[in-house]
């Protein structure tokens, strides 16, 4: 599909094709196809269990998918050996959910980890680079404080830090905002918008927090129940047609369409006569 | 399928026992690439431009083997007097109970040193390594490692289990000559056997095959310890609560593999 991008159009970094995913005998992506563009910031929408947290954990190569092709940087995932395949993760950065900070290391040491296992610089260099990371995040002068020691907020910003050590190409932030208070939520998406507009970053971001999703996105995935049901910008998302998005986009929980015979079987946990073929 | 098979309670029970083989067979295949990529990183690793370091094994190795010494000589120690006490009573029986040093050596040293300092280890450092790699699975540090292209076995199990192969044979070594002076003390108190002359006896009888066979087993159970750690700490669900159990799994599987390890190793090797 790459050939038919017009010359004129800034180059795809993350291109994914028809991806399907199950966990167990569950399907939890059905033929997501999605591009990410060079240089900007990317927001995958979704409530809980619309397979967002799966499709980035595709887009990170940490699950392979049943069928269909994730592609970074022009590289086929799927296809790579162990030596390409770490020489790409140089290349992309990950603020995790939780932080995901190693525990027991400090901050400095946690930020400076992937300096130590992938260059030759020597200590004081690296020393220098992480802090120059805190600078950036707002963190400077806690090299030396452990993840434990750390507030929530804090602890987003350290592992933002960590993420851009290597000044990767691709930035995924798996729920920046998620569990912090209004004003550290702000500062965390004024600084995903600072890495993008300072270095030209591509960034997805994971999130179901409508109002960073607005502030910070250029474009915007919305999925759900494993499909995608939007791709476009902020402005097409608020002036979109469909019930589903309307909904979504002012809190409203769907109406499922009621069928008695399952309801029943849910609460009986007995299977009702016509349905015991299932 | 399965839900007509669970219908019929004969059908349930060898479908049970069907699954928990399965299940079985399959952390043993786990066990076996572990410790086939553990070598391989270690062997290839400084060719993948991800060596296993150094630092990160003296850590490992200060943790499972500097930090048990005191609670290995105190068991050894116990464990030594124990056998003389034993010895003695039943050897009494005979009126020989001089010769009481022929069977401390020989258990100590074969026996009961390898025995209980991989059980002080099982305890001590299997459970924290199962602990600690079912912590950082759960708070998504492994999955950190492998998105900054930082091999988790490479970095995490490797350094451990080199410590452990060397710790271990080394408290082993260190808890036979504790068990060995403890049982000396106490013959001499209580049979007026000088130490020089106890410990002449010792050497007399001992030969190099015996201490081998006891380094050899330690080795053995070293590997046990951290595979079976490792494969239960990374097979960790559900939160805090999984955490404590698959420690207190990985606790009790590797106790049981190291005595009946102990127990086949014996069987050939006396053969």
């Amino acid at each position: 599909m790459s050939q038919a991008i017009a010359p004129s159009r800034p180059a795809s970094v993350i291109e994914v094709e028809d991806l399907v995913s199950y966990y167990g005998p569950r399907q939890i992506l059905r033929g997501v196809s999605l591009d990410v563009i060079e240089g900007e910031i990317m927001v995958i929408m979704g409530g809980s269990g619309s397979g967002k947290s799966t499709l980035l954990r595709h887009l990170m190569a940490l699950e392979r998918p049943s069928s269909g092709t994730v592609r970074l940087l022009e590289r086929d995932l799927a296809t790579l050996s162990v030596r390409d395949m770490n020489d790409l993760r140089k290349k992309i950065g990950v603020a995790f959910q939780g932080g995901a900070l190693f525990s027991s290391m400090t901050v400095g040491e946690n930020i400076m980890l992937s300096l130590h296992e992938h260059t030759e610089l020597d200590p004081t260099t690296m020393r220098i680079m992480a802090r120059l990371k805190l600078e950036v995040v707002d963190l400077a002068g806690f090299e030396d404080l452990m993840p434990s020691e750390l507030s929530g907020g804090m602890i987003k910003r350290a592992a933002m830090a960590r993420a851009i050590i290597m000044d990767p190409k691709i930035l995924f932030c798996d729920e920046p905002s998620a569990g912090l208070d209004p004003v550290v939520s702000s500062a965390i998406d004024d600084l995903i918008l600072r890495l993008r507009d300072a270095v030209g970053m591509t960034v997805v971001v994971v999130t179901h927090e409508l109002e960073s999703a607005f502030k910070i996105a250029d474009r915007i995935t919305v999925l759900d129940k494993g499909e995608i049901l939007f791709i476009g910008t902020v402005e097409e998302l608020r002036n979109h047609p469909s019930e589903r998005i309307q909904n979504l986009l002012n809190r409203r929980a769907e109406d499922e369409v009621m069928d008695a015979d399952a309801y029943l079987r849910r609460l009986t946990g007995i299977e009702v006569s016509g349905a015991a073929s299932l | 399928m399965a839900e007509q098979a669970t219908e019929n309670p004969a059908a349930r029970f060898v479908e049970r026992i069907g699954r928990g083989a399965v299940r079985g067979i399959e952390e043993l295949g786990a066990c076996g690439m572990l410790v086939f990529e553990t070598v391989y990183w270690i062997v290839s690793g400084r060719r993948m431009r991800q060596p296993v370091r150094i630092d990160a094994i003296f850590v490992q190795m200060m943790e499972t083997g500097i930090g048990a010494i005191p609670i290995v000589a105190l068991m050894a120690g116990t464990i030594g007097v124990m056998l003389a006490i034993q010895g003695i009573h039943t050897l009494k029986i005979f009126g020989a109970e001089t010769q009481v040093t022929v069977g401390i050596a020989f258990s100590v040293v074969r026996e009961f040193a390898p025995l209980i300092t991989g059980i002080i280890v099982a305890g001590r450092s299997g459970s924290a390594l199962a602990a600690r790699l079912g912590t950082m699975k759960i708070n998504q540090e492994i999955d950190a490692l492998h998105v900054m292209g930082i091999n988790p076995v490479r970095f995490l199990v490797a350094p451990a289990l080199v410590a452990m192969m060397v710790m271990v044979p080394a408290l082993t070594l260190f808890s036979d000559l504790v068990g060995l002076l403890a049982a000396g003390l106490y013959v001499g108190v209580d049979l007026g056997i000088s130490l020089a002359a106890y410990f002449d006896r010792v050497i007399e009888i001992l030969s190099v095959d015996d201490l081998m066979h006891g380094l050899g087993k330690s080795a053995l159970f070293a590997v046990l310890i951290a595979v079976v750690s490792v494969v239960n700490g990374a097979s960790v669900s559900g939160g805090a609560e999984g955490v404590g159990k698959v420690t207190t799994r990985a606790v009790v599987q590797s106790i049981s593999a190291i005595v009946v390890t102990d127990m086949i190793f014996a069987f050939l090797v006396t053969r």
